[in-house]
């Protein structure tokens, strides 16, 4: 650092403290990158200016210039990603070694770039700066501190950085962790993800900058949204943006073998940790998302086909068949095109979904506000990222080898009948979510499609998709026998049958389904882990010891199918649920699923930014009472917005929901009744299912212990 | 047992004769069942993706009095539809109905699955190669082999 | 590797390129305000008003369908309320067309006559005639979804546009100022 006027550098003493002496190595370029990265931290940690000051006393003075600051690191951190983005592609290609490995010092420096100006538009969030406009049009004082913070990213501008900085956040993870890849191939990879991140960071600081200031500064903000005002929409954003932005390694992962010619079982397992994290956010994301409608739209819906939701779930249907895709590379270097493909697709959705929210094409309750040159924008970047990894598709995949061979009844082959149900489901709800737009372009026709249209479609598809699930993992790689296999899922067969005709006799065919199938999915899932241990067919003792022994990462693969077939179980119970509408008056009663339920009182309860009208209500179950309920009604005084806060309580197995719906002018209180039946378990299974994934994450041998490269067959492109 | 069973049998039905009120509209549970489904089927127009039924818009609260109490009248599904169709257009259905323009939309689950199956089926043709047939020299050759 | 299957793994991408070309069209068409996703088509169009007789409002006459039935020239009928704030909007752009000559009748969309008539008074009266629809079931009839919506209705008294929305001047030189020659 160069002395300006007014501080002094002070050398460093020995008393300051232990500095790790870097004059003892001679510094190599790019070379441990997070090494270097702690050494400067630390020095500017224990740097102090001419009066003792700290670095951070730096910004006093200055804090209203953050915003400005902020703005800078975006425009650096569009230079370091197309530095990182032309260096990372073309370095392998030349040959230069030097510069390949300047490619992870470039993804960390990108990263703490954007990371900056995310902490700045935090900052000017939190203390309220209306000289912002993002913080003048989507806050206000009024609103609490943690949703000041999470505001950030509740509106365009600000999640548009929140996904750029996602998005360089998994380049650094690759440049950090990603030690055991061959040079050439990390290279490439962030390559890849620095020229995507160049180009949404560029469309962030053109088209849609968030630090644009405003003066004279407004007395105080628009405010936040009050649906956004909830500690489960707070995370939802960052958690689903994970999992979306996470699927660039996997494509990155993709474009790099493309342009190498080569994919083998190493590639599969470099990939799969990647992929898999990534999926187990969305996983999260989604479920978190619907827990969330679930919760605060009131009528106890939790899945509405909504664009946006189909948009997430089109990169989970293609994530998840590439992830099981990837298991086959790894395992048996087979299905190669595809596995590129799905990488190249789920990322794709992944963009496309963030097209068609932010360009208004679409009529959909989670829509930001329209703007079609936003689109265009976005548009041209899609072409560029997908249009250009598609041609390589074409042009590089039949250079792929496959050299796997497999009989029709055999695992690889129920991967593959997978895939295609899953894929068959994803082409489904995508043609679904664009037909309205394209049929008004190709004939002239307004037509709607919604939840009834992809219920009617999607759920019969997934019928053959739960069969294959449950009898895959039994079968072995190459060959199978149809009968040992049967043989081992008779019990979880049976059981589901017998499921199957009880429910049909209480209920519907359709539940007795839905309930027969989660039931099979989870006995099966069971049964696997049974016939591994080999539980039954010897001693106890020796069945317990190999589930100590079993790879965590067959527990993960176990508990990912269970939490699936839980989820299914959920779904299931939830149409068998009951409810009512109904006006009551304080002290009567009305009766649902078997509970009496009375309204006590309805009284005022002020909130910090809104008004609210609580009901009380008591079940009672023979008489005697069990449960109290609280629903509301908020009136948000500077949006002029009401909000119905529903009342939930769950046991686990059934939740009770109560909405104060209404106060009819005529006295008492509208109410919206249901019991939900097994709602529960729609989460849970979710959350079994992500947990599933990060077990097998922490599997050890996905993280060392890579199989040996092959020698390439044909001479390798680098 | 026999009293017990027949009550089994005729409890939901008596279940579905009790009378219910939703909206101001009084009818019984079998005629608001019905009205739901309608209203399942049709998209509220001030709302963003949902259906009349779930949404707390006026508007859809006058359409959900409309069908109720043109079920109690007696009208049936189809008629009800027409008339929200004939003020509204086919973009109230959330379900468009099947036609011309709307066939690819419907096929699209057996086009999927096709290419799916299809895409399959000729990757494992061109990796499993035939055997390369024999020219007549070889034929010759293999004859003399096995007749010796 | 035969010709056939290297073709296949260019499907994907025509697929891209087919639905590039078609959100780009989307997208211009957005621009230029000939497509609103969020717009319905009326199923009016092409057709006589339903029947309806509605009390007239703010010291004005009503009308009904039989008065809509042979106009001496195109006419709109504007649905708007007082409660309803693109109607404020808008206001503006329908007293010019009223001076221009075009002939507007309003229909007041569930409101009531004190409101209607403070509405009327802050905001301009443009209307030749007004009706109030304080049910709303007329609305329902005309395939009213929200206020304001101008339905603009010709010689032989067929509905010919309709827009939903406050109309501004880039409505009314690109759709309403080509259909009222086409009409006249």
């Amino acid at each position: 650092m160069t002395p300006t006027k007014g501080t002094a550098l002070r050398t460093l003493k020995a008393s300051d403290g232990p500095v790790p002496n870097a004059a003892a190595k001679p510094r190599r370029v790019g070379h441990r990158p997070i090494r270097s990265l702690k050494n400067g931290f630390q020095r500017l940690s224990l740097w102090r200016g001419s009066k003792g000051q700290s670095p951070l006393a730096l910004l006093d003075g200055h804090r209203p210039m953050i915003p400005e600051l902020g703005h800078f690191a975006l425009a650096l951190a569009v230079a370091l990603a197309f530095a990182q983005g032309v260096i990372g592609v073309f370095a392998p290609g030349l040959r230069d070694a030097r510069a390949m490995r300047a490619a992870p010092a470039l993804a960390l420096s990108h990263f703490l770039a954007i990371g900056a100006a995310f902490l700045a538009l935090i900052y000017a969030g939190m203390v309220s700066d209306f000289t912002v406009e993002n913080v003048a049009n989507f806050s206000s004082s009024l609103v609490p501190l943690i949703y000041r913070i999470s505001g950030t990213w509740g509106n365009h501008d600000g999640s548009m950085i929140l996904w750029c900085f996602i998005l360089s956040l998994c380049g650094a993870t690759v440049a950090s962790f990603g030690g055991n890849l061959p040079a050439s191939l990390r290279a490439r990879v962030l390559g890849v993800l620095g020229l995507v991140s160049g180009g949404f960071l560029l469309f962030t600081l053109t088209v849609s900058d968030p630090f644009t200031r405003l003066w004279p500064p407004p007395l105080d903000g628009a405010g936040v949204n009050p649906i956004l005002q909830d500690p489960g929409l707070a995370f939802h954003p960052p958690v689903l943006y994970t999992g979306y932005v996470g699927f660039s390694v996997a494509f990155a992962f993709a474009i790099a073998a493309l342009i190498e010619g080569r994919l083998d079982a190493a590639w599969g397992r470099w990939v799969r940790p990647w992929a898999l994290l990534s999926w187990c956010f969305l996983t999260s994301g989604i479920a978190l998302g619907s827990w969330w409608s679930y919760y605060t739209l009131g009528w106890g819906g939790y899945w509405f086909w909504d664009p946006v939701e189909n948009a997430a779930l089109l990169p989970w249907l293609s994530g998840t068949a590439l992830l099981h895709c990837a298991i086959v590379v790894e395992k048996r270097e087979a299905l190669k095109a595809w596995t590129v493909l799905l990488a190249i697709a789920t990322f794709s959705f992944s963009l496309s979904g963030t097209f068609l929210v932010r360009s208004g094409i679409l009529n959909s309750v989670h829509s930001f506000a329209a703007a079609p040159d936003q689109g265009l924008f976005i548009l041209v970047l899609l072409a560029v990222t997908i249009g250009g990894s598609l041609l390589l598709f074409a042009i590089r995949a039949p250079v792929l080898a496959a050299t796997g061979i497999f009989a029709p009844l055999s695992r690889e082959s129920a991967l593959v009948l997978n895939n295609i149900f899953l894929c068959s489901i994803a082409a489904v709800v995508f043609t679904g979510t664009l037909y309205p737009p394209f049929a008004d372009l190709l004939f002239g026709i307004q037509l709607s499609v919604g939840a009834p249209f992809f219920n009617q479609t999607v759920l019969p598809l997934t019928a053959p998709l739960i069969l294959a699930m449950a009898i895959g993992p039994l079968l072995p790689w190459k060959r199978a026998a149809l009968r040992p296999a049967l043989e081992r899922i008779w019990l979880a067969a049976v059981v589901a049958i017998v499921v199957f005709l009880v429910m049909t006799l209480r209920s519907n065919a359709v539940t007795a389904l839905g309930l027969a199938c989660g039931v099979w999915v989870v006995l099966s899932a069971m049964s696997d882990i049974a016939e591994r241990i080999k539980l039954f067919r010897g001693p106890i003792g020796a069945s317990l010891s190999r589930l100590r022994a079993l790879p965590r990462a067959a527990f993960g693969a176990a508990l990912g199918h269970i939490g699936f077939g839980v989820m299914v179980l959920g779904i299931a119970g939830m149409t068998l649920a009951s409810q009512k509408v109904v006006v009551l008056n304080p002290g009567q009663s009305t009766e649902l699923g078997g509970y009496t339920w009375t309204l006590n009182d309805i009284h005022d309860a002020p909130g910090p930014n809104y008004t609210q009208r609580v009901a009380d209500l008591t079940l009672s179950e023979g008489g005697k009472p069990f449960l109290t309920l609280h629903p509301s009604r908020r009136f948000f005084t500077v949006q002029k917005v009401i909000t119905n806060d529903a009342a939930i309580h769950t046991n686990g197995f059934q939740d009770i929901y109560a909405v104060f719906a209404d106060e009819p002018a005529g006295g008492g209180a509208e109410l919206r009744l249901n019991r939900h039946p097994l709602a529960p378990e729609i989460w849970f299974g979710g959350l079994i299912m992500a947990f599933g994934g990060f077990l097998s994450l922490s599997d050890r041998r996905l993280r060392v212990g890579a199989p040996a490269r092959r020698k390439a067959s044909k001479p390798v492109l680098a | 047992m026999k009293r017990y069973f027949l009550l089994l049998v005729f409890l939901p039905s008596l279940a579905l004769a009790q009378m219910v009120t939703r909206d101001g509209v009084t009818l019984t549970a079998a005629q608001e069942q019905r009205a739901e489904a309608i209203g399942d089927q049709l998209r509220c127009l001030v709302c963003q993706n949902e259906s009349i039924e779930g949404s707390s818009a006026s508007l859809a609260k006058q359409l959900r009095i409309i069908i109720r109490q043109q079920v109690v009248a007696g009208a049936d599904n189809k008629t009800i539809m027409h008339y929200m169709v004939q003020r509204y257009g086919i973009f109230v259905l959330l379900k468009p109905p099947l036609s011309r323009l709307t066939l690819l939309l419907y096929a699209s689950p057996f086009i999927a699955l096709l290419i799916g199956f299809l895409s399959f089926w000729l990757a494992r043709k061109s990796r499993i190669p035939g055997p390369v047939p024999l020219s007549e020299s070889e034929a010759a050759r293999l004859e003399k082999l096995l007749d010796p | 590797m035969t010709n056939r299957r290297r073709l296949l793994f260019g499907v994907p991408l025509f697929v891209a390129v087919a639905s590039g070309a078609g959100f780009y069209t989307i997208l211009r068409r957005m621009q230029s305000q000939t497509y609103d996703p969020h717009a319905l088509p009326s199923p009016l169009i092409g057709h006589r008003p339903p029947a309806f007789n509605l009390p007239g409002v703010a010291n004005q006459a009503g009308f009904s369908n039989i008065d809509l039935a042979a106009p001496p020239r195109p006419m709109l009928v504007n649905w708007f309320a007082s409660w309803c704030q693109p109607c404020m909007e808008e206001a503006p752009t329908l007293v010019e067309l009223a001076k221009i000559g075009i002939p507007i009748w309003g229909i007041a969309y569930q409101d009531t006559p004190a409101a209607i008539a403070t509405y009327l008074g802050l905001y301009g009266n443009p209307f030749t005639r007004i009706a109030t629809d304080s049910s709303g079931l007329t609305a329902i009839n005309w395939g009213v979804y929200g206020v304001p919506e101008t339905y603009l209705i010709d010689r032989q008294g067929i509905v010919r546009w309709r827009w939903a929305g406050a109309l501004n001047d880039a409505v009314l030189a690109q759709q309403l100022d080509p259909l009222l020659d086409q009409y006249s």
